[in-house]
Formats: C-alpha cells, structure tokens, sequence
C-alpha cells in the first residue's frame, strides 16, 4: 500500500532520497505496525519522541499494536522544545 | 552574589538618584526579579494610574541567581503598569545587561517621575548619574548602542535601549539589550519613553560573592548543568535547532493558527522552519542560520544568528542589514509569518531585525498586521486608510513595507502602533481583535490547545505563552504528556504552570531550563544561594504568592472575571480542517475549576482566606 513518511529535524538524516523538505511517498506491505515501520528506518526508539499518525499523537506504549493504513502520514520529531 | 541587598532609586522629575536597602523581609517571600519587583510595583503605585504618567514607576530587576554561574542565570525582568493592556506587566529578557547590574552592586533600580528633557542613566558600579539624552533621542536602539559605546569608550558596557517606536508611543514597544535581547512584551517600553528616559548603561566590575553556602552552592549547579546536559531537548534539540523546530511540529498536530487565527495550519510552515533556515540558500549556497548563541551563563543556547539573502528584495539596496544578527525565534516567524500568511524567510528574517533595531514586539506587531490584513481583505481597511500600501495575506512586500512604515510613526503607523485591540476597535471590527486584555495572542491555539485557552484567558499580563506553557506537557510530553483537547485536568496543570514559572522568573533563571530541570533541581541552586528557607515547597509557595499578588494588582486596576476572556472566534468559530478539525476552546469548562483551586471566589476575586494562606 501507499503511505508517507515525515521525518524533521535531525532525523531528516533518515529519509529515504528524494526532493521534498520533509516528505516522501513510500510503499509498504499491508497492516504493517508502526514500530516496525520506525524500525526500519533506523531510528531509535529513544529517537523517536513524537509520533503522529495524520496528525495524532501515538503514545510510545501503542506503537507496537498500531496498524497502518493505506495513505497514511507518520510525522515523527525527536526530543525538541521550543517557546 | 545571591541578592546585593541595594537598590537604586532614581527619581527623573528631580533628577536625583538614590541608593537604598533592598527590603530583605520581603525578599524572602517574593525571592526577586518579577516577584519582588511587582511587590514593590505594588506597594509604591496605585494600580489605576495612567501607565504612561508620572505616576507610574519602571522597575528593572535581577533574581539573587543572576549574575552567578548557575545555567542560564543572566535574565532581568521590566516591571510597570502596562499601557497596553493597563494591567501589571512583567518582561523578562536575557543577554548580558542583568548580570551587568548584578556586577555594578545593584539588585534593582526603581524608576518614578519624568524627565523634563531626554535623559540615560550611566552607572559604573557606584558611580550613578542621569546624562543628557538629547542627542540619541529619535535614533534607533542599535544606533544608540553603537554611540554610547563609542561616547564611553568601553566595549564592555552593557545598555538597555528603547527604540524609536517607543519614541512614537507605539503601545507594544520593549527595551532592547546586546542587539538582540528584549523586554519585548506589554509596552514596557513605551513606559520608559513616556518618562523621557532612552536608555540605561552599565559597566559592573564587582565578582561574585555573598553566596549564602558557596561549596553548596557549586554542588548544586553542577548538578543542574549535568541534568541540562543530559536532557534530550536541552542538551541537543534547543542548541541545534532553537525554539524554531516548533514550527512544523505545532502545525503538524493541528495548533499553528494562521491569517489572523482565521484558520488553523499554514501550508508555508515547513519554508519557515527551524530545517528551513539550516538549508543552503540558493542564491549564494549561504544558510539562513550562521550560528547557535547564548546569553550570560546559559549552557542550553538556543539563540540564533541569522544573515539575509544580499539580493533579496528587502535588503538589496540596504547593505547595513547583510551581516549576521539576532534571527528568528518561533514566536516572531509566528506572528510574522504565519499569522500574516507570509512564508518568505528572508523577509521575516528582515522584519525580525527591525523589530530588534527598534525595538517593538514582533508578536503584537505581527498579529496586529494580520488583523489589519483581515479587515483590509473585508474592505474595512483601504489603500486610503494604509498609506497605499496593498495589506494583503501573503505579501512579504506589504509587510515589509508596513514594518518600515511602522519605525516612522506616521499615518498609518500610529493605528498600527496601538496593537491590534484598539485597531479593529477604531474600524469597527472588534471581534477581530485576537487578543485577551488587549494583549495580542502568541503562537499555539487555544481551539486545538485546551490549556492554553485556559493560560491565555487567566495570563495576569494578557495572552501570553510564557506564563504557563502547558504546551510543553500538551503537545511535547514534557513532563508527561496530556492530550491537547482534554478540559479535564487542564486548571491543575495550567495552574502549577504559572506557579512554578513566577518562581523561575523571579529567581533570574531561564524559563528554558524547565524542559529538563524540576523544581527539585532549581529549589536547590536558590537555597544554597541564598539566606533563608527555599525548599522544593517553599519555591513553589512563592510562585503561587506572586501570581496572587499580581492578581489583585489587576483587580484594583479595574479587572474583574469578565477579562478572563478569549474572543468569540475561539469559542465559536470551529477549526475547519486538520488533525484538530470541529474543535472550539472549552474556556467555560475549565474556568470554574480553575478559580476554585485557585482559592479565588465565583466572580474570580482572591478570598480572604487564601490572601491570609498565602500571607498577602
Ligand atoms: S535557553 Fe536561550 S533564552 Fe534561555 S538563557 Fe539560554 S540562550 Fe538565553
């Protein structure tokens, strides 16, 4: 199925090649669970500290169990702050 | 030094300058800075007065930790009646002008009465006289800064400098310091121009000294700088991006407003982004961002240093503005970005400086355009009425143009200049006014951010972020996460918030630091700083004073429950599309409870029974 992935800030480093800042459009076998999504681009549960799912926020402990659909978008932060 | 137990007391209408004792009594209860400093606002003006009379006084103030090697400990705060909103402003800024002060032997200078003709204060250590500002009045505050070094002969002389939109009686005017700091919000400084007073110069050279337990003491901001060190977002996310990051993640979870808080997500976010700014810039290869810094002491450094693209429009014929200054925080490109729609980096980087040259508040300012862009969309506001200049969404020509605008003080400037609540009043269009006390609202909306509506409407300084950021557990998980459209549990958070940051703010550390810090490990730098009983529960008992304290400041002003309000769009007017889609902020839920754990009545007056709680 098709999905995007959204990673920001230093995790920009993980991101497959392509144009878009932020942005790619990825393809991916069906009911794949967040984690292993994460997983797979190398980044480190530690690394990931905020995960959306179109928006809403997964807790770390619900990752695991969270199946992905297709046209999803993951957007995912490591620890920032701002203010 | 912890407190240096001195303050100085100038009086501009007879030009005199005073030392006196700080009042040590109530040092203990309300610690320092913006605690003390609107305790002694409180007891030395009457809350009525008119902000921009004699009658009211500025406080410049430091904390007993600024000054010391503690992380971060080089703030001071502004204190004075606003005239922007007319309630008790406090405005804090960084840099190196309050450890300066610190340095020179003084914890606070108290500033009452008018100067007849423009004056600065110079203080080098004891030496304190009022010289003739004459010749600097009408220059912006990085032309001042340049001349007062230069008059001085002294590179190391640290200034507080109001600008030319102060001069001008723009309402939301800050003091500036080391170029790029501020006291930006509320109008302080507009308060120090309606006094006559352009600036202040300091040159300390005392050390450090009178730590209540000087081994304790060291033990304890190791100890802290470790914990800083180790945090994830303080050791790594803030140096390296800055608080600019926030922009793509507020807009990713559905909390950016744009176009005058009309919609909800701004599609130009990512180009205005802390990543963006990183980015190699196409004309010459340059990024936006030369370089991380940070004020006195501060070992997290999450300021930037910017540079505008030579060829871009704004600066091409202005070579003044092509080398590197103070960049974009969150906040400014906020407001300056996407609450006017406009997604143009250099630009914003542009404006950003002009806010600094001359010192006015990019938040107010830029939420102020946007409001006068909505009403310039509806016709409300004309090419007639703006001076010919086209307020579209959007336009980084029409925003630049209405900035330089600004920093003249003519024609449309000065309906610019009084903030966006007197503005939409003016042409009649009120409820477009995003503001709560007349202070105009910062970056996160209190439709898709429960605690913030409820922050915003309860802020004793108006809409503000930094008087409870429960963005931090809301949105980012800090200390835990809460979800962002709960009601529920919302008044405790949003009140432990604002108790804990009264405390941060009057100690002269950096709000900053609670990303990683707790009260366990601030509570224990002031205590071993300072004389007296500064547990974890006394801390916090202090900050919960302070908020009270500058509560009934506001009441006697004239404030009652029916300010602790947030526009009709927010309650009314549901966000339309994005992850935070339907939602409206649920003030009316949250507000009751939250007077009742504040101790307060129905009518959100503080009883007799807490002032008596809480010895006030
Ligand atoms: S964290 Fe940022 S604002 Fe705070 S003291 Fe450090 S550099 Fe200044």
């Amino acid at each position: 199925m098709k999905m995007y992935i959204e990673f920001y800030a230093s995790l920009m480093k993980y991101l497959p090649p392509g144009n878009a800042r932020f942005r790619r459009e990825i393809k991916v076998e069906d009911s794949l669970k967040l984690s292993r999504l994460i997983a797979r681009y190398h980044i480190l549960p530690e690394e990931a500290h905020l995960v959306l799912v179109n928006g809403l926020y997964v807790y770390a402990e619900a990752r695991e169990g969270r199946e992905l659909q297709e046209g999803d978008v993951v957007s995912i932060w490591p620890p920032v702050a701002g203010g | 030094m912890s407190w240096t137990r001195k303050i100085l007391r100038v009086n501009l209408s007879k030009g005199s300058c005073t030392p006196e004792p700080l009042n040590m009594e109530w040092a203990m209860e309300y610690l320092g800075q913006r605690g003390l400093a609107s305790k002694y606002l409180s007891e030395e003006v009457d809350p009525t007065c008119d902000a921009l009379g004699p009658d009211n006084k500025l406080i410049m103030a430091t904390g007993p930790l600024t000054g010391t090697s503690a992380s971060t400990a080089g703030r001071y705060s502004v204190i004075c009646k606003s005239p922007l909103t007319g309630a008790i402003a406090a405005s804090n800024s960084g840099g190196f002008f309050g450890p300066e002060m610190k340095f020179a032997g003084w914890d606070m200078i108290i500033f009452e009465g008018k100067s007849e003709k423009p004056v600065y204060l110079l203080i080098q250590d004891d030496q304190v006289e009022l010289r003739s500002a004459e010749d600097i009045w009408g220059k912006s505050a990085w032309e001042t800064d340049d001349i007062l070094h230069a008059t001085h002969q002294d590179p190391q002389m640290r200034i507080a400098i109001i600008g030319r939109t102060a001069e001008a009686g723009c309402l939301y005017a800050g003091i500036i310091n080391d170029r790029h700091r501020a006291a930006g919000r509320s109008g302080v400084g507009t308060v120090m121009a309606s006094k006559n007073l352009k600036a202040v110069a300091i040159r300390g050279t005392g050390g450090i000294g009178n730590l209540e337990d000087a081994d304790k003491f060291f033990e304890a901001v190791d100890a802290g700088k470790k914990v800083l060190a180790d945090g994830a977002v303080t050791g790594q996310g803030l140096p390296t991006y800055g608080t600019q990051v926030l922009m793509n993640v507020i807009n990713g979870v559905g909390g950016l407003p744009a176009h005058n808080m009309r919609d909800v997500g701004f599609d130009g976010a990512g180009d205005i982004s802390a990543e963006a700014m990183a980015e190699p810039r196409k004309s010459d290869g340059k990024p936006n961002l030369v370089t991380g810094a940070g004020c006195f002491a501060c070992t997290i450094a999450c300021g930037r240093i910017s540079t505008i693209d030579k060829t871009h429009f704004s600066v091409k014929d202005k070579p003044q503005y092509h080398g590197a200054s103070g960049g974009l925080e969150y906040e400014a490109a906020w407001a300056l970005g996407a609450d006017t729609g406009v997604s143009d980096l250099d630009a914003l980087t542009y404006v950003n400086f002009l806010c600094n040259e001359d010192g006015f508040d990019p938040i107010s300012f830029g939420a102020t355009v946007a409001a006068a862009m909505e009403m310039f969309q509806d016709g409300d506001l004309t090419t007639k009425d703006t001076g010919g200049i086209e307020l579209k969404f959007g336009s980084a020509e029409a925003l630049v143009a209405i900035t330089e605008l600004l920093v003249t003080g003519e024609g449309f400037a000065k309906d610019l200049g009084m903030g966006s609540k007197r503005l939409c009043d003016k042409y009649k269009r009120p409820e477009l006014s995003m503001t709560v006390k007349s202070q105009e609202f910062p970056a996160y909306d209190p439709r898709g951010i429960q605690g913030m509506g409820l922050g915003y409407a309860t802020s004793n300084r108006g809409a503000c972020h930094l008087r409870g950021y429960t963005v931090a557990s809301e949105v980012l998980g800090i200390p835990v996460k809460t979800e962002m459209n709960d009601a529920e549990g919302k008044p405790e958070l949003v009140k432990a918030f604002q108790d804990a940051t009264a405390l941060v703010d009057s100690a002269g550390l950096c709000i900053f630091t609670t990303f990683a810090w707790g009260m366990d490990d601030i509570a224990p730098q002031i205590d071993a700083a300072c004389e007296g009983d500064w547990s974890v529960e006394g801390c916090l008992e202090v900050g919960e004073r302070i908020w009270n304290m500058e509560r009934i400041f506001n009441q006697a002003a004239g404030f009652t429950a029916d300010d602790d309000k947030l526009p009709k769009r927010m309650l009314k007017e549901a966000i339309k599309s994005g992850p935070t889609k339907g939602q409206v902020s649920r003030l009316g839920e949250m507000l009751p409870k939250y007077y009742e754990i504040r101790g307060w009545n129905p009518k959100g007056e503080v009883t007799a029974e807490t002032r008596e709680r809480l010895s006030l």
